[in-house]
């Protein structure tokens, strides 16, 4: 099912949630609402799955206008960040439950019930624990009850407000894998909320990333790691150092670095350098220097993190057969294989 | 190891003297009174105490009793279920106001309680005249009893359940909903089960003071005997009559009653592990 989202507009009280934002996703496709927290992803799934209603703006699932359908009534499946399940019932009542609340002609019978909460519980691996309660499995079980019980009415799009937050590590790593697996499977549109970018890059086909209330770009995760749309975007995605000075005549200039910058207006401007866009250079074609003060191998790379003359915090990443024998305290002249530069 | 004390732990003089001072202070304020009861209740045998509570005035107060509890229990249940929703899961102005006057019959005199319904109800009240004319009974009537203990009893089921429903929040709904369940089908298979027991609590408490309020229904009973005497008043008619026997015999019904409200409670939470999964 494609979702349309046209200039939709809430408000908390005086506080704009949702500035405005429109988005279009395509029928099967795999989105991540990335931003900071209090930048509207919440809200605008929320909009989406009908338990928030808009001021302004429509939702669209295919050309139905959904916008003040209730939430009982669109078919959405919704993942909460903290499970959300039902203390009370068995695993295989949770998964039945959208089932189980159908009325009349549209309810199944038992046992296609126990057949398809069946199903779901080997789709999402937990075949063998339908009769447990929620409090007698982890945290990376119970989400995957949740994802089959949102499954199990056959959303017409599934939608997951930060999913993995509320577990470690390794168990998010896996389930992120999981998901995406699940998702291949079963080929619901899915929507997806997280302010984890490494989350959202690994998993999505694409990421929209909000900023107080509105969308600042939408593409491939490629596409806003290396093309962001503005400084924003360049900043929270990906690592970067972030310099602040002004563009005159093409060129960006701090008090640390000097930087081109075609094209860009002259005025105040930001410029963003990532880590491993630093490499080592000859003095005189360097476009700044550092004192090192940790040097931390880690793996294929050896990051380095120092500071300039102006006392600017830096961080470098190197390949580890570049980095020669880095010592702390020593002199690094380093120079931008590519940098991004906004205007302020 | 075993030995060391942990470093909350206190030293083992600590522990005796005030589990000494706890029990000294349960035996003389209350266990002892309690035995009192009993043992005035039967001074003259058992038979007499037992036509103390089967005769007709006696009778008559415990099946006012029982009537006025009927009334109050599901009132309060559904008043108590409807407070403790709307502050748990809607935001509105004045949230913090409701909170407090929930808690009012807690902090204002019973007397007080039954004073302001003469006031409003009686013959020389605001609606005195008008409910004369259309022959209304309240004050000195069964009504005002229960008004009255209404009153007083309302805050015991909202007070169990607004924290409970709070802690809960609105995931597990927002779910039920999500997925297609009506509102009364996601109050029934979600809301309602997760408070079940703070739920039952709350009715053995609010049972228990509905059957023993004295001070509000006093003000508004008349204390007409066979009419509008609910046992604890009927206890101190008795007792006023001089007829020791007879008051402490009701008295001590009213204990029973009260001592299967607190075995009930106290099998609740025996029970209430067990049979619910816990929390997640």
């Amino acid at each position: 099912m494609t979702i349309s989202i046209r200039s939709v507009e809430k408000t908390f009280g005086r506080f704009p949630a949702l500035n405005g934002v429109s988005l279009e996703i395509a029928d099967g496709e795999l989105l991540a609402l990335l931003g900071p927290s209090g930048s509207g992803k919440t809200t605008l799934l929320r909009v989406i799955a009908g338990l928030e209603f808009p001021e302004k703006g429509q939702i669209l699932y295919g050309d139905q206008d959904m916008t003040f359908t209730s939430a009982a009534a669109r078919r959405v499946g919704f993942v909460f960040q903290q499970y959300a399940l039902f203390r009370h019932m068995t695993v295989a009542k949770n998964v039945a439950f959208g089932l189980d609340v159908r009325k009349g002609q549209a309810k199944p019978s038992k046992s296609e019930i126990t057949a398809r909460v069946d199903e779901l519980l080997k789709l999402v691996e937990l075949g063998e624990l339908g009769k447990r309660y929620p409090a007698q499995l982890s945290g990376g079980q119970r989400q995957r009850v949740a994802l089959a019980r949102a499954l199990a009415v056959n959303p017409s799009v599934l939608l997951l407000d930060e999913p993995f937050g509320a577990l470690d590590a390794t168990v998010r790593k896996s389930l992120r894998k999981e998901l995406r697996r699940i998702h291949d499977a079963t080929g619901v549109t899915t929507i997806f909320v997280t302010h984890d970018q490494e989350e959202a890059l690994e998993l999505a086909d694409r990421v929209a990333i909000l900023n107080k209330g509105a969308i600042e770009q939408v593409g491939a995760p490629h596409e806003v790691h290396d093309n962001p749309a503005g400084a924003f975007v360049c900043g929270f995605v990906g690592e970067a150092n972030r310099f602040e000075g002004a563009v005159k005549g093409g060129r960006f200039q701090s008090a640390d670095i000097a930087l081109p910058a075609p094209g860009v207006a002259d005025g105040a401007a930001v410029a963003f350098v990532r880590p491993h866009e630093l490499v080592l250079a000859p003095a005189d074609q360097a476009n700044l220097s550092i004192v090192t003060e940790r040097i931390a191998p880690q793996g294929a790379v050896v990051r380095v993190d120092g500071a300039t003359a102006s006392g600017q915090r830096i961080e470098a990443a190197f390949a580890r057969q570049n980095a020669g024998d880095l010592q702390p305290g020593a002199k690094l002249s380093l120079a931008a294989d590519r940098s991004y530069v906004f205007s302020a | 190891m075993s030995r060391m004390r942990h470093p909350t732990e206190d030293p083992v003089w600590a522990k005796v003297v005030i589990l000494t001072l706890v029990g000294l202070f349960l035996v003389s304020v209350l266990i002892l009174p309690l035995i009192t009861v009993f043992f005035e209740a039967t001074r003259k045998g058992l038979p007499a105490a037992l036509e103390a509570i089967q005769n007709e005035d006696a009778r008559a107060s415990i099946k006012l009793t029982l009537i006025t509890a009927a009334i109050t229990v599901p009132f309060n249940v559904a008043f108590g279920l409807c407070a403790s929703w709307a502050i748990a899961k809607y935001e509105f102005p004045l949230k913090p106001f409701l909170i407090t006057l929930i808690d009012l019959p807690f902090s204002v005199s019973p007397v007080v309680a039954g004073l302001i319904y003469v006031l409003v109800f009686g013959a020389q009240g605001w609606f005195g005249p008008w409910l004369l004319d259309h022959d209304i009974k309240i004050i000195f009537a069964v009504p005002g009893i229960v008004l009255a203990t209404i009153f007083v009893t309302f805050p015991f089921v909202a007070r169990e359940l607004i924290p409970l429903m709070q802690e809960q929040g609105v995931d597990e709904e927002e779910a039920a909903v999500s997925m297609g369940a009506s509102g009364l089908r996601t109050f029934w298979s979600v809301t309602a089960p997760n408070v079940r027991w703070g739920l039952l609590y709350g009715v053995l408490l609010c049972n228990a003071r509905a059957m023993g309020e004295f001070g509000a229904v006093s003000v508004v009973s008349g204390h007409i005997r066979g009419l509008t005497n609910t046992m604890p008043l009927h206890v101190e008619i008795l007792y006023n009559e001089y007829d020791f026997v007879g008051a402490f015999a009701v008295a001590a019904l009213l204990c029973l009653l009260a001592i299967v409200t607190l075995v009930l409670k106290a099998l609740l939470e025996l029970v209430q592990p067990q049979s619910r999964p816990g929390r997640h």
